[in-house]
């Protein structure tokens, strides 16, 4: 048990290390960088000499492999280094735009998983045979649909055309409620097509018919014999998806007018201010790891076989 | 007097629901079980047995419909009863021992926590009083300590714990009636007996009636009172079961007699069988496997095995799951190279080949599998699975592969319309017919049977084993048999290995390991092999008529 949790948090700081790299390499060899766009502008009237000190001033004329172990050495200790478009820490930006863009995905993953299990739940039902067939339909339809355009569909169902969300200066929750369904209902559908699919098969296993045969019903047999052994492998691809969701939340906050790490992101690029998309990697980085080191951390848990030797007693 | 039937199936029909299509597979069936009775279904796969008994409990697969006929349970008409209904009484009043206990428990909930499932579901006491019953249920079925087996998951137990768990989830609310699907086609022969002589016991304690679904003429002889014996959803006949073993009427009940191995006589001894021609010689075979934490760094599947084969001969291997069987063949057709040994094929030490010698070797000695429906690449055709062989060694043209592959469907009794076909289209007799045909195609000397019958009915396999005989006869084979089944054994084999844990515990002539067996355990395994309750008329004169010491 020591040696997986050890083998699973040793994995996750290797991808966020590889990562890292990737996207410092990816970063450096981009044409151009921030301080030309910012100070080669002709309105700042800068002489070459001037340019050049201020280049040394911010470390850009180190060799390429000492900008990298001194950034790495920055990170470690906390230091993102600093914005040159803004002119601030990039800690200090971050701090402003990353629980915005944290919230607003979290609730997201939190309400797509409510979704999905409403989806594979109501599709179970006695009775609810053709509305089975709809639901199953449903999610290839989810999964086709680009997130900006559903999330400009919602905002005139329910905002212009029901009157339901007020666009303009709405209250703090108002203003999330169409944000969170935009990003939660493309991450559902697959969640919802894995979990249909998973309660099927377990649906046909052997064990089912013997929980039948002891006269329980079938909504007991569903919650306490199936969940446990259909959610599993949906969890797997809910760790991956949330990746999706991170680049879905860019988007929205775009759609929306939301300030955030998408907006921030945005700016970034635009400005090729490399220390911003630096530490916005990072952090998207080490949200994705530890949300699949949970995942991973959750499979004892859930299914006794993996935390035990295998081999029957006999 | 006249007792009112516990359970009694009037004209029972059956229909499931295929595409558009409704097929019926139980056609009228009647038959009644009297309280503490034990009736037997018996019949092939396709015959509608487990059909029937998922209709005594409510239980038909979603698209399967009753639909006509009558299921009464003490005289109440059960038939279209509502699933919350019936949920009243399945696990009280009727209950199921299932057929795979591997996969019949909820592998992610304790023993204890899936037994005392039924005590909850149907209101019986409260935690303290379900947990004391658990207790004393697992100490009834042998499973102790019972407060640490109620605390294991389903994979910390063997097939046979697993099955005698699910037994005492079918006996925990003392029901009238247990339903038991082939409650032990899936276990070893030995554990098999054990199984079924609890199953018995508890039975006989609470007056239990049993309908007992079995493929196995040998199990429903030994414990049921009476048989219904099915074919193709019908009833062929039904009757007290010594009346019925002494004198079947239906010519179908005669023909699975005929065919039930645990009747067979062991093949008479043939001429040649002193000669010292060896077309195998395998000495002090040893296999270990690399076992990662624990004491012992390694595992010893087979440990100092030695036989010899004679040209044109039969050895069977027999032992029971672990073992070691699989092990060793695998070693013989040179998959697996063993720790220690010599394997002498033709008089070439298989061990010492390597690459494409080995490769080469293979065209030698070839090898048929136990599972007739996952050896075969489904999309392929009949001719190319059978054709296959000779495309991986020296080529030869076209016209000689096709005339070859046809000759070969021939001599296992394949017309050449098969040839087109997909193995789907075909029966489980006809593929492995198929499977021997691919692996006599390049001529070998040696074929390799693991547990090549296994999978099959009665009567088919009692066909496939007169075509190894035939084939044996006309091409000279040598056959390697292996198999967990001792009276398959007996029927096809000159000499035998009974394996053990690995070991070699008794080998020799056939009727010498059978009649005067060196092992107790080899003596267990003959024990238990079912079918003592068949006619005696059926044990071979040159025998006792039972084979216990």
């Amino acid at each position: 048990m020591a040696r997986y949790l050890l083998g699973r948090v040793g994995q996750a700081l290797a991808v966020l290390a590889l990562t890292f790299t990737a996207a410092f390499l990816l970063l450096q060899v981009l044409p151009g960088d921030a301080i030309m766009i910012k100070f080669m502008s002709p309105d700042m009237g800068l002489t070459a000499d001037q340019i050049a000190e201020i280049r040394a001033s911010y470390g850009a004329d180190r060799p390429l492999w000492e900008r990298y172990f001194t950034t790495v050495g920055n990170f470690l200790t906390g230091n993102f280094g600093i914005s040159i478009q803004a002119g601030v820490p990039v800690s200090q930006q971050l701090a402003t735009n990353l629980p915005p863009t944290l919230l607003l995905a979290s609730l997201a993953f939190v309400a797509a998983l409510i979704l999905t299990i409403i989806l594979a739940t109501v599709s179970n039902m006695v009775g609810m045979e053709w509305l089975r067939a709809g639901l199953q339909a449903l999610p290839s339809l989810f999964i086709s649909v680009p997130v900006f355009w559903l999330g400009i569909m919602l905002i005139q169902v329910f905002s212009f055309q029901l009157g339901l969300v007020s666009v303009i200066s709405p209250g703090p929750v108002e203003r999330l409620v169409l944000p969170v369904l935009t990003l939660a209902i493309p991450i559902s559908a697959p969640l919802a097509q894995i979990l249909m699919r998973n309660i099927d098969q377990v649906l046909a296993q052997p064990f089912v018919a013997v929980a039948r045969a002891k006269g329980a019903s079938r909504n007991w047999v569903l919650w306490r014999h199936v969940a446990r052994n259909a959610i599993m492998p949906t969890l797997t691809i809910a760790g991956v998806l949330f990746g999706e969701l991170l680049a879905g939340a860019v988007v929205t906050e775009a759609v929306f007018g939301l300030s955030g790490l998408g907006g921030l992101t945005y700016q970034a690029v635009g400005n090729h201010d490399t220390a911003v998309l630096q530490a916005i990697v990072v952090v998207s980085a080490l949200a994705f790891v530890t949300i699949n080191l949970i995942v991973d951390l959750l499979y004892p848990v859930l299914d006794p076989r993996l935390g035990t030797k295998v081999g029957a007693a006999t | 007097m006249t007792v009112t039937p516990l359970l009694q199936v009037e004209d029972l029909a059956i229909a499931y629901k295929t595409g558009d299509r409704e097929q019926r597979v139980v056609h009228g069936v009647s038959f009644s079980v009297a309280p503490g009775e034990v009736v037997a279904l018996v019949g092939e796969s396709g015959s509608g047995k487990t059909t029937t008994a998922q209709a005594t409990l409510g239980l038909l697969a979603g698209n399967g419909r009753v639909e006509s006929g009558t299921i009464r349970l003490n005289g109440t008409d059960i038939t279209h009863w509502s699933q919350k209904r019936l949920d009243s009484i399945r696990g009280a009043v009727v209950s199921l021992i299932p057929q795979d206990p591997g996969s019949s428990l909820n592998p992610v909930r304790t023993i204890g926590s899936q037994l005392a499932e039924v005590l909850q579901i149907h209101k019986r006491g409260d935690r303290k009083a379900i947990h004391a019953r658990v207790i004393e249920l697992l100490e009834r079925v042998g499973l102790t300590p019972a407060e640490m087996r109620a605390r294991q998951y389903p994979h910390e137990l063997s097939g046979g714990m697993k099955q005698r768990v699910l037994i005492a989830i079918a006996v925990a609310l003392n029901p009238a009636l247990i339903v038991a699907d082939e409650p032990t086609s899936a276990l070893d022969v030995t554990v098999q007996r054990r199984i079924l002589d609890l199953i018995d016991e508890l039975r006989r304690e609470s007056g239990t009636a049993v309908l007992l679904v079995t493929h196995d003429l040998g199990v429903a002889a030994d414990r049921a009172d009476r048989l219904v014996v099915l074919q193709n959803g019908r009833i062929q006949e039904q009757g007290p079961v010594k009346d019925m073993l002494a004198a079947p009427r239906s010519a179908y009940t005669r023909r699975l007699l005929a065919d039930a191995p645990s009747l067979g006589k062991p093949r008479p001894a043939r001429p040649g069988i002193e000669s010292q021609d060896f077309a195998i010689e395998v000495t002090g075979l040893t296999h270990d496997f690399p076992v990662s934490g624990g004491e012992a760094t390694s595992f010893r599947a087979v440990d100092d095995l030695s036989f010899k084969v004679r040209r044109g001969t039969t050895h069977a291997i027999v032992g029971e799951s672990g073992s070691g069987k699989t092990t060793a063949i695998r070693s013989v057709v040179g998959f697996i190279k063993p720790t220690a040994g010599r394997i002498l094929v033709d008089g070439v030490d298989l061990t010492t080949l390597k690459g494409e010698k080995l490769r080469q070797f293979r065209k030698h000695i070839q090898l048929v599998y136990q599972n007739p429906f996952g050896s075969l690449d489904p999309r392929q055709t009949i001719a190319r699975i059978v054709e296959e062989p000779l495309l991986n060694f020296e080529p030869i043209p076209a016209a000689d592969r096709a005339r070859k592959v046809r000759d070969m469907l021939a001599r296992v009794g394949l017309s050449e319309n098969f040839l087109d076909r997909h193995p789907r289209a075909l029966s489980g007799g006809q593929r492995q017919r198929v499977a021997i045909a691919r692996a006599l195609v390049l001529d070998p000397r040696v074929l390799v049977l693991d547990e090549a019958v296994s999978a099959l009915d009665v009567t088919v396999q009692a066909q496939i084993l007169s075509l190894l005989d035939e084939l044996q006869k006309t091409l000279g084979l040598t056959y390697l048999f292996v198999s967990h089944d001792l009276a398959v054994v007996r029927q096809i084999s000159d000499t035998v290995s009974v394996m053990h844990k690995g070991r070699q515990v008794d080998g020799g002539p056939i009727e010498t390991v059978f009649g005067r067996p060196d092992s107790a355990y080899t003596r267990e395994l003959i024990d238990a092999i079912p079918g003592r309750g068949l006619p005696v008329l059926a044990v071979p004169p040159e025998l006792p008529p039972r084979l216990s010491p």
